[in-house]
C-alpha cells in the first residue's frame, strides 16, 4: 500500500510529466547542447564531417571577449537598454497616468489605439517609419525643415541610428507596459486618494507619495521585462538598418544571430548567447537586490 | 505552449499529405527545390519532361530566396536533401565541403564535346573545384552599368565610355551638370560588389597560398581599393547604404543619379517601374577596361577586348550526393540544361541563359538591354571558391564603408582586413595541414 501523501506526489508527478518532459525536450537539453557547443569550434565544416570539429575550451569566449564588433554590440546594446528602457517605462507609466485619469473621455478608445502598435506586425511598422526616417521625403525631416533645421539622415548617419530605433521600439511597446501600469492603477483604493486631497495634498504629491509607492510591485515588474526584452534587442535592427551604418546599431542578439544562422559558426554565436544570459542575470539580480533593499528600508529613497 | 499545438497541428498535416501523395506507383518521384520566381515558373517547362520521361514525376518545392541557404543547410543537417536542387554558384564550395552535392564529371562524359563549352567560361568555373564540375550553371548574373543615356549625352557623351578613363570623365561631366544633391554613381556604400571588382580588373588575387590567408594589403588590391575611395572623394557617388534609398526607380527617373552598378534582375526592374517617357532615355554598358593593361584575348569575338572583367555570378542545379534517385534527377537537369529549355525559361523569368547558344534565340537577341550583358559574360571572373567566402566579401563591404566615411585610413582599413580574414581562414589552414579537406 502507498501512503496518501506518497500517492499525491505520484499523481502530481503524472500530471505535470508532460509539461515536464516538453520543457526538458525542448528547453533544458537544446541549453545543454548550446552550453557545449559553445566550447567547440562547430561550423560548417564540422556539420559535413565530425572529424572536423575541435573542441577549443573556452576560446570562443575569449575570441568574442577580444572582439571589437562583440564590445560594440555590447556597448550598442547598453546604449539601447539605458536610454530606451526608462524612456519606454517613462512613456507607458505617462500614458497610463493620462488614460487613467478621470478627466479623460473615451479612454477605451485610447487603450485601444495606444495599444495597437504592439500587435501590429514589427516587420510592417518598421517599412512605414522607413518612410518616416527618409532624409529627403520623410515626415520627421519636413518638419524639421518647417521649423527651419537641417535635416537628418536618420537611419544613414552613425549618430542618429540609435536613437531613431530607439524611437521607434519605444513607440512601438509603450502599448503593452501602460496596460499593465493601468491594471496597476486601478488596484490602487480611491479612499487614499479621498484621504489625501482632504488633507490637502497637491496632485504631484498625490502621485510622488501615493501612486508611485503603490504601484511599486508593478514598476518592478514592468522595468525588468522591460530591460530583460530590451537587452535582447534584435527584430529592429535587423530589418530597419541590419546593423548598420558602420555597426553602430548591431546588438548583441544581431550579432550572435549573424554568427550562428548567417556563418553557421555555431560555437561562436553559442559563446555569445551564454554571455548575453550571464549579463541579464546579473544585472536582473541586481536590480531585485536593490529594490529588496530599498523595500527593506523606505528611509532611503 | 500553444507554438506546441502548432507544431503538432504542422506535422498531422504533413503525414497527412504525404499519405495522399502517391500518384503512380511505378513513376520515380523526383524531389526538386528551387528558389523565388524560379521554383514558380520552372514548372511551366515540367510537363514536357513528363511527356519524354513517362515514368519520372517531379515535385516541386518553391522555397523563397531569403530563406533557401538556410533551408538547404537544415535540410542537410537533418538528411531531407532534395534529389536535384538549385543553389547560388557563390554557395558551392560551401555545398562541396560540406560533401553534399555529387560530382558530375563522371555523368559528364557522355555529353557531347562542344556541349560544356557551350556554357560562359567564366561562369562554368565557379562551378568547378578541384577539376570536377559540381552543378550545371542554370541561369547567369554579373555586374555592370545601368545608365541614363540622355544625362550622359547631356554631358557630352553621346556613346558610352569603354574606358576607367574616359568613364571618370564622364562621371566628372555629370556631377558638374548636375545640381546639389545630385551625384553621377550610385555606389551602395555598404557592398563589396565593386571593390572586388576593381581589385579583380587589376589581376589582385584577394587570398594567397591557396586560399590560406588574406592579401588585401597586396599593392594591387591596394590600388583598386583608392580607385575605389576616390570616387567618393571626389563627390561622383554619395556615402549612401542601400537601406537608405527608399525608392531606387524614383531617384533613378528624378536623376538623383545617373549611373547604377548592377545585375540583370533590373533589367525586369527599371522596365516594369521607371515611367514610360524615360524607358528610351536608359540602358546598359559593360564594365569599363583599364586602359594601360593590355586586352585579355583568349576568348574569341571582337568585343571582349572592349569590356572590363566583372563577377561571375548567378545559379546553378546540382544533385543531392544521398539521393536514391540521382539518374532521374540527373535526367531533368540534363532537360534543364537544353538551349531550348534555357531560352523558355528566359521567356518565362527573364533570367539570363548559362548556355552561350540559348542567347540567339529572338527573344533574347532582340532584347537591348541584354546584349550588353552578353559581352560582359565574355570577360567573369570567379570569387574565390572556399565556403569562407561570403563571409570574406562581408568583410570587405565593412571595412570599406569604414574608409569611406573615414573612421579609418585606408592602410588601417585594409591592414584590419588582413588580420580579420587571417583569422576566418584558421579552420581551413588547420584543415589543409591535416589533410581532411575534400
Amino acid at each position: 500500500m502507498i501512503s496518501a501523501e506518497r500517492h499525491a506526489a505520484l499523481s502530481a508527478w503524472a500530471f505535470l510529466s508532460p509539461a515536464l518532459l516538453l520543457i526538458v525536450v525542448f528547453f533544458f537539453l537544446p541549453v545543454l547542447a548550446a552550453l557545449l557547443l559553445s566550447f567547440t569550434d562547430f561550423d560548417i565544416y564540422a556539420l559535413g564531417d565530425l572529424n572536423r570539429l575541435r573542441f577549443v575550451g573556452f576560446a570562443n569566449y575569449l575570441q568574442l571577449l577580444q572582439s571589437p564588433l562583440f564590445w560594440t554590440a555590447l556597448g550598442n546594446t547598453f546604449y539601447f537598454v539605458v536610454v530606451g528602457g526608462p524612456l519606454s517605462v517613462a512613456v507607458s507609466l505617462g500614458a497610463a497616468l493620462l488614460v487613467n485619469s478621470r478627466l479623460t473621455r473615451f479612454p477605451g478608445l485610447f487603450r485601444t489605439a495606444f495599444f495597437l502598435p504592439v500587435v501590429t506586425t514589427l516587420v510592417a511598422v518598421a517599412m512605414v517609419w522607413r518612410y518616416l526616417y527618409h532624409p529627403r521625403y520623410g515626415l520627421l525631416n519636413y518638419g524639421l525643415s518647417s521649423l527651419g533645421l537641417e535635416p537628418i539622415d536618420w537611419l544613414g548617419d552613425p549618430v542618429w541610428a540609435m536613437p531613431a530605433i530607439i524611437l521607434m521600439a519605444v513607440w512601438k511597446n509603450f502599448g503593452f507596459n501602460m496596460i499593465i501600469f493601468i491594471a496597476g492603477l486601478q488596484n490602487i483604493p480611491p479612499q487614499l486618494y479621498e484621504a489625501a486631497r482632504i488633507d490637502g495634498a497637491s496632485a504631484w504629491r498625490q502621485f510622488r507619495y501615493i501612486t508611485l509607492p503603490l504601484l511599486g510591485p508593478t514598476f518592478l515588474f514592468v522595468a525588468l521585462m522591460t530591460m530583460i526584452g530590451y537587452f535582447q534587442v534584435f527584430a529592429e535592427p535587423y530589418v530597419m538598418t541590419q546593423g548598420g551604418p558602420a555597426n553602430r546599431t548591431v546588438s548583441v542578439v544581431l550579432l550572435m544571430y549573424e554568427e550562428g544562422f548567417r556563418w553557421w559558426n555555431i560555437g561562436y554565436a553559442s559563446a555569445a548567447a551564454f554571455v548575453l544570459f550571464a549579463l541579464i542575470l546579473a544585472v536582473t539580480l541586481l536590480q531585485l537586490k536593490w529594490r529588496r533593499r530599498s523595500a527593506l528600508d523606505p528611509g532611503s529613497r | 505552449m500553444t507554438s506546441l499545438y502548432r507544431v503538432l497541428f504542422i506535422l498531422l498535416l504533413v503525414l497527412g499529405f504525404s499519405a495522399c501523395d502517391s500518384a503512380d506507383p511505378r513513376a520515380t518521384q523526383v524531389e526538386f527545390w528551387a528558389m523565388g520566381q524560379e521554383g514558380e515558373q520552372v514548372r511551366a517547362l515540367l510537363p514536357e519532361f513528363e511527356r519524354r520521361y513517362p515514368t519520372i514525376r517531379v515535385r516541386v518545392q518553391q522555397i523563397p530566396w531569403s530563406a533557401a541557404h538556410e533551408k538547404l543547410l537544415t535540410a542537410y543537417a537533418g538528411d531531407a536533401m532534395p534529389d536535384a536542387f538549385q543553389l547560388g554558384n557563390t554557395w558551392i564550395p560551401e555545398f562541396v565541403a560540406l560533401r553534399a552535392i555529387e560530382p558530375l564529371n563522371d555523368r559528364l562524359r557522355a555529353w557531347p564535346q562542344p556541349a560544356l563549352g557551350d556554357y560562359f567560361p567564366g561562369i562554368l568555373a565557379t562551378n568547378r573545384l578541384n577539376d570536377q564540375i559540381y552543378a550545371l550553371p542554370w541561369y547567369v548574373d554579373t555586374r555592370l552599368f545601368f545608365y541614363r543615356s540622355d544625362l550622359l549625352a547631356a554631358a557630352g557623351f553621346v556613346k558610352p565610355p569603354t574606358t576607367w578613363e574616359d568613364w571618370l570623365k564622364a562621371l566628372q561631366a555629370l556631377k558638374g551638370a548636375a545640381d546639389a544633391g545630385r551625384y553621377a554613381i550610385l555606389l551602395p556604400i555598404n557592398e563589396w560588389q565593386l571593390p572586388v571588382i576593381l581589385a579583380l580588373q587589376r589581376g589582385a588575387t584577394l587570398l594567397r597560398d591557396h586560399y590560406q590567408y588574406a592579401d588585401f594589403q597586396n599593392p594591387l588590391f591596394r590600388e583598386a581599393f583608392s580607385a575605389y575611395l576616390g570616387l567618393f572623394e571626389q563627390g561622383l557617388a554619395a556615402p549612401v547604404s542601400n537601406t537608405q534609398m527608399a525608392n531606387l526607380y524614383q531617384e533613378f527617373a528624378k536623376g538623383t543619379f545617373a549611373v547604377y552598378v548592377s545585375g540583370p534582375w533590373n533589367i525586369g526592374e527599371f522596365t516594369k517601374r521607371l515611367p514610360a517617357e524615360l524607358q528610351p532615355h536608359w540602358t546598359t554598358a559593360p564594365l569599363p577596361t583599364l586602359a594601360q593593361v593590355a586586352p585579355i584575348s583568349q576568348t574569341e569575338g571582337l568585343a571582349v577586348q572592349e569590356v572590363g572583367a566583372s563577377l561571375a555570378g548567378g545559379a546553378s542545379l546540382a544533385l543531392s550526393r544521398t539521393s536514391p534517385r540521382q539518374e532521374a534527377a540527373w535526367k531533368l537537369l540534363e532537360f534543364l540544361a537544353e538551349p531550348a529549355q534555357q531560352a523558355r525559361f528566359y521567356q518565362l523569368t527573364g533570367d539570363l541563359p548559362a548556355r552561350q547558344s540559348a542567347w540567339d534565340d529572338p527573344a533574347l537577341a532582340d532584347n537591348r538591354y541584354a546584349q550588353a550583358f552578353r559581352r560582359q559574360l565574355q570577360n567573369v571572373h570567379a570569387t574565390p571558391p572556399i565556403p569562407e567566402w561570403e563571409r570574406i566579401a562581408n568583410r570587405i563591404a565593412y571595412y570599406a564603408e569604414l574608409a569611406v566615411r573615414r573612421e579609418m585610413t585606408a592602410d588601417a582599413a585594409l591592414a584590419a582586413l588582413d588580420r580579420d580574414v587571417d583569422r576566418m581562414l584558421e579552420k581551413r589552414r588547420w584543415l589543409l595541414a591535416r589533410g581532411v579537406m575534400p
